[in-house]
């Protein structure tokens, strides 16, 4: 499975022309004790960098973007009745929702896990 | 401390400690600020209430006020009865602008035995807060701001214990008084006040004894250190207002519910800013009303976010909101037309646009928890 990241610090997991959306180990750290998350409807359009879910952390609300261009299959109820697995296991269990991709290659433009790992360190 | 000369922001003597203790520092009111440590938010919130947390909050405005009668110079910007408080005493306060507005909340404090009275106000306001009381007072009395003094604050249900193991007088101390106390062998003004709605004491430390006190209250198994995050949503379910959120220059004291702030011999002197308008306002009631609001669902609702009634009609505004992690659900304080204000009063705030069920509710969320002694 090919695994993918963006600079709002979103990861991807392709599998096919399916793609599982998440937030970075490093946004759920920045954000703190997430209280709350709003999640797409299965059958919503997105497209590349279109706000697809809320967060809310004690302090604040932060926007997920969709990654790709897309349509939403599943979102992650789980989460949805308890919040705090983003702050537990953010790049397992907390996954946010799945999507069916445009165009699967168009993932080849966002950062690999090294690329992000260097892009952290910038920050 | 080793503060950049070129720095934009300050920092409070405890800095280095936060830093130690592996808090995420934010800027605030002008200061880079612990918003929170490794241990969350949340259950920094949870060991507050349940134990006891302790928060630095050296950003404030420290100041003592001497004169013939600091006191009445003092009333000339505020509706509280200054002139009234007994030695000991400390009470929550308001400066008003010309038009009756709040300028600021603040403490005032008679200590035993000394005429100049000690004040603390906001971090973000204590500049201009300074130069207004300075300026107004001018001749009467003058204002000696205390920039090297750190607070700190020792709040929960356990802060009465912790803090009699290193002074003594401690558990003497009942709800808004001040005393001096030696703490861990440091002078320190003590006072039974803080901002959280439990029990607790604000600690006035000379700059560098505050690392030191600091220190010695952390190493209690009861004490964990709490940073602005919690700070917050402990205020809001207490239903303290927050300057510049809740209340600022464009708010009567009465619509934001604090008339309570009036003392009654000021209320019938009429002596203080905008006291006919004030006093207006206070016999015919404002247009609009603070309120505290509980939401149905788990949404959170923001400051600024529009509250309406059944017909989507706007009727107010969220200032402040959050999650409270008392409760575990949304909780809010806003202002809405006082037709609509009561208690029970089944409203919808609008949440990314979306409306989303809400009640109004009294405050505070979550009850005060304030040791009074008899006779307070």
């Amino acid at each position: 499975m090919e695994e993918r990241f963006t600079e709002s610090h979103e990861w991807i997991h392709l599998d096919g022309d399916i793609a599982t959306v998440g937030i970075t180990k490093y946004a759920a750290d920045q954000l703190g004790d997430v209280v709350f998350v709003e999640l797409p409807e299965p059958g919503k359009q997105f497209k590349a960098g279109a706000e697809a879910a809320v967060v809310e952390s004690v302090k604040a609300a932060s926007e997920i973007y969709a990654p790709i261009a897309g349509e939403v299959t599943e979102s992650n109820s789980a989460l949805t009745a308890d919040p705090a697995k983003v702050n537990a296991d953010p790049e397992g269990e907390a996954w946010f929702f799945k999507m069916k991709l445009e165009d699967a290659s168009a993932a080849q433009k966002l950062m690999t896990k090294n690329q992000y790992t260097e892009f952290l360190k910038g920050l | 401390m080793s503060t950049p000369v070129f720095s934009p922001l300050q920092r409070t003597p405890l800095f280095d400690l936060h830093v130690s203790l592996g808090a995420k520092m934010v800027p605030f009111a002008g200061y880079e600020m612990p918003v929170q440590y490794p241990t969350g938010i949340i259950r920094e919130h949870l060991h507050t209430r349940e134990r006891a947390g302790l928060f630095d909050v050296s950003h404030m405005g420290q100041a003592f006020l001497d004169g013939d009668d600091p006191a009445r110079a003092l009333e000339q910007l505020t509706p509280a009865d200054i002139s009234g408080l007994k030695e000991g005493q400390m009470r929550y306060a308001l400066l008003l602008n010309d038009s009756g507005c709040i300028k600021d909340d603040f403490m005032a404090a008679r200590l035993e035995g000394e005429r100049p009275l000690y004040l603390v106000v906001n971090a973000g306001t204590k500049e201009s807060d300074f130069a207004f009381i300075a300026e107004r007072t001018h001749g009467a009395a003058h204002l000696i701001p205390q920039p090297t003094r750190a607070l700190l604050a020792l709040q929960g249900p356990k802060a009465e214990s912790v803090l009699s193991n290193h002074a003594e007088g401690v558990a003497e101390l009942g709800f808004m008084r001040v005393r001096r106390l030696t703490v861990a062998g440091r002078p320190a003004i003590v006072s039974r006040s803080g901002y959280t709605g439990e029990d607790g004491f604000e600690i006035s430390l000379d700059a560098g004894d505050a690392e030191y006190v600091a220190r010695v209250l952390l190493a209690d198994p009861d004490v964990l250190p709490i940073g602005l995050g919690a700070r917050d949503s402990l205020r809001l379910e207490a239903g303290l207002c927050l300057y510049g959120h809740d209340i600022d220059e464009g708010t009567s004291p009465i619509s934001a519910g604090l008339a309570w702030v009036i003392g009654k011999r000021r209320k019938l002197a009429r002596d203080f800013p905008a006291a006919e308008k004030i006093m207006a306002e206070l016999f015919a009631g404002t247009s609009r009303k603070r309120v505290g609001l509980k939401l149905a669902d788990k949404t959170p609702a923001r400051e600024g976010a529009e509250i309406v009634d059944g017909t989507e009609t706007i009727i107010g505004r969220v200032t402040s909101g959050g999650y409270s992690p008392s409760l575990g659900q949304p909780i809010a304080m806003g202002y809405v037309a006082t037709e609509s204000a009561a208690d029970g009063t089944e409203v919808a705030i609008l949440v990314r646009g979306v409306p989303r069920a809400a009640v109004i509710a009294p405050m505070p969320f979550v009850p005060h928890r304030y040791k009074r002694k008899s006779g307070d």
